[in-house]
């Protein structure tokens, strides 16, 4: 029997010249690997900022948050960002409308009410509902939901703020859904049982104990699904039409920041136009808007997380 | 000493339990709506492109004449595009994972580049169009190739992939971690030999969940200037293609009646693409997920 000298073989392993030079290149080759994501970050940001900074040597910046027009089409051409805005908004609303109580109750359901079974089969449909392109739902919203509110109110034309705001409504809420019942779930059994064991309905222990509980997980949901509605693309290129305006009108075409960036880049807005640089000075406050809704969420998560 | 009126308890009990139950159904309603919709769109997709799934529709290029509209470029596009997108994607998120799990010092940089990954997971994927549009397309001169959309979306699942790999590497419980090391191995070793294969299935699900998003992307895809009526397939990275998603957006923008059936039948590949990929990762998730 060989005598094999445990300390020795450990010692022979450290001091091997190849595992010498792995172990110290691996965390210089991760590091590296990991700054992409702030390089990403800073190329998004060099992106937009140089090319707003270019686009408003030329368009001035008062005109830009005052007026109330976007033409940027035109050969007399407005820039009036709250336009578009407004048609954001108005997608947004709609959608906040639809997803904030259908997800919200989709959550206290599975959390609350649903037995391991129902669980099981709702939250994969779910997770499919949430993986559908949205160019899909685009289709859908043009081909199906359009046709049916007009069907109802004939005064809506083709294009309107109702059907892809219902529509975009629809796509967030398995997010909103989840995070919520993310939220939910982590208020410890301990606290419901004794709400219960008080006498509380289920609906009461949700209300007065659940949802003041998981308060902070379950907004920081609904700012995120609101995040993603204010950056969703293809549902309002395809069925909200392409008529910027700073009007209350929800059943008349309109356009948003990011239909906007998708309508002039799907022609030829050629280099170094207004029109070009316009792109990005919508694209800055796009990223400006969700950023901030982004940031919120993490600060209301943070602030006022209830540690059990 | 009587502490509870039993008899005002009784008689409300009645009303709130009605109220219970009713609200019980109200949420029932609400999980079903994303049920109804997902059976709806279906059903509609299905019955209006069904009658257009036929071999000439998957083998021919496309055209401007509906008839003889096909997605087979488009088709061969997007495998292209996944080509890159996926390699690039996998390497830079789980390098990321693994330096922020098991090699970052847990100070501020650590923390601020855990924040930006959390951020750039919120950036809307028409902005990354904008920053594949500015810095691969027109900076380095890829032009609306196979390279440059590829990137542009790798950048944007990375945050995806990342997050489910560090939760995938989080849950290799610690004994395990430290039976390697105390019988001698070297930190890559722990990491390249125990902890990387127990994570592996939770991370492959992760990533074939960020490329079933990525393959139906279409807003960066817009933004880059993908074209939509071309004749032939790339022959490299550095050519340009269709891709599957925005040959659906140019169908579904045609004023013709017969583009819409095309845009349905489109869609069906499209989602029967998703569903296999889904069931994959499932399978995945089910077969090898090992627990400890």
């Amino acid at each position: 029997m060989n005598e094999y000298n445990i300390r020795e073989m450990i010692q022979n392993n450290k001091n091997n010249k190849s595992t010498k030079f792995i172990e110290k290149a691996v965390p210089t080759i991760l590091f590296i690997i990991t700054s992409v994501s702030i390089l990403t970050t800073i190329g998004i940001l060099y992106t937009l900022l140089s090319e707003t900074f270019i686009f408003f040597t030329r368009v001035s910046f008062i005109e830009f948050i005052t007026a109330t027009e976007w033409k940027a089409f035109s050969s007399n051409p407005s820039f009036g960002i709250i336009a578009l805005i407004m048609g954001t908004l108005k997608i947004v609303v709609i959608a906040t409308m639809v997803a904030v109580p259908v997800g919200l109750g989709a959550a206290i359901y599975l959390s609350e009410y649903a037995t391991d079974r129902i669980r099981r089969i709702v939250k994969p449909i779910l997770e499919i509902l949430a993986g559908i392109p949205t160019v899909v739902y685009g289709t859908f919203a043009i081909t199906f939901v359009t046709p049916l509110i007009r069907e109802m109110f004939p005064g809506v034309s083709l294009y309107n703020a109702i059907s892809p705001g219902v529509v975009v409504g629809i796509m967030i809420v398995p997010m909103i859904a989840s995070l919520s019942e993310d939220a939910m779930s982590s208020v410890p059994g301990t606290t419901r049982e004794g709400s219960l064991a008080l006498g509380a309905t289920r609906l009461e222990t949700v209300f007065k104990v659940i949802l003041p509980a998981a308060a902070s997980g379950i907004i920081a949901s609904f700012v995120l699904g609101i995040s993603r509605a204010i950056g969703e693309t293809m549902i309002v290129s395809i069925a909200a039409g392409s008529t910027p305006g700073a009007d209350f009108d929800l059943t008349s075409s309109l356009q948003t920041m990011t239909g906007f960036i998708v309508q002039v880049t799907s022609g030829d807005a050629a280099f170094g136009t207004d029109l070009y640089y316009s792109l990005y000075a919508v694209g800055m406050t796009l990223f400006l808007f969700t950023l901030i809704m982004n940031l919120a969420a993490q600060w209301i998560t943070k602030k006022f997380k209830e540690e059990y | 000493m009587q502490l509870v009126d039993k008899d005002q308890v009784a008689k409300s009990l009645g009303g709130r339990q009605l109220l219970n139950k009713s609200m019980k159904f109200l949420f029932l309603l609400c999980t079903l709506v994303g049920l109804v919709v997902l059976v709806t769109l279906i059903v509609d997709t299905v019955l209006d492109g069904w009658s257009h799934l036929t071999w000439d529709f998957l083998t021919s290029f496309s055209s401007s004449r509906p008839e003889s509209a096909g997605i087979y470029g488009a088709i061969i596009g997007s495998v292209w595009l996944m080509a890159v997108t996926a390699p690039v994607a996998i390497v830079l998120s789980v390098g990321t994972a693994l330096y922020l799990e098991e090699y970052a010092p847990k100070n501020r940089i650590t923390n601020f580049i855990t924040v930006n990954i959390s951020n750039l997971a919120g950036v809307p994927s028409v902005v990354f169009g904008l920053l594949g549009l500015t810095i691969f397309v027109r900076q380095l001169s890829l032009g609306n190739s196979v390279l440059a959309a590829g990137l542009t979306l790798a950048l944007m699942i990375m945050p995806v992939i990342v997050v489910a790999a560090q939760e995938a590497i989080r849950a290799v419980p610690s004994s395990v971690r430290e039976a390697s090391t105390g019988m001698g191995a070297t930190k890559w070793q722990t990491v390249s030999r125990i902890i990387l294969p127990a994570a592996i299935p939770g991370i492959i699900t992760g990533i074939i969940l960020a490329l079933s998003r990525a393959i139906g992307e279409t807003a960066p895809l817009v933004v880059i200037g993908v074209p939509v009526s071309l004749l032939v397939t790339p022959n490299g990275v550095f050519d340009t293609f269709q891709a599957l998603p925005m040959q659906i957006y140019n169908w579904v923008k045609m004023p013709q009646e017969e583009f819409q059936y095309l845009t349905a039948a489109g869609i069906i590949i499209l989602l029967l693409i998703l569903f296999l990929m889904n069931s994959v990762a499932i399978y995945i998730r089910n077969k090898y997920s090992k627990r400890f």
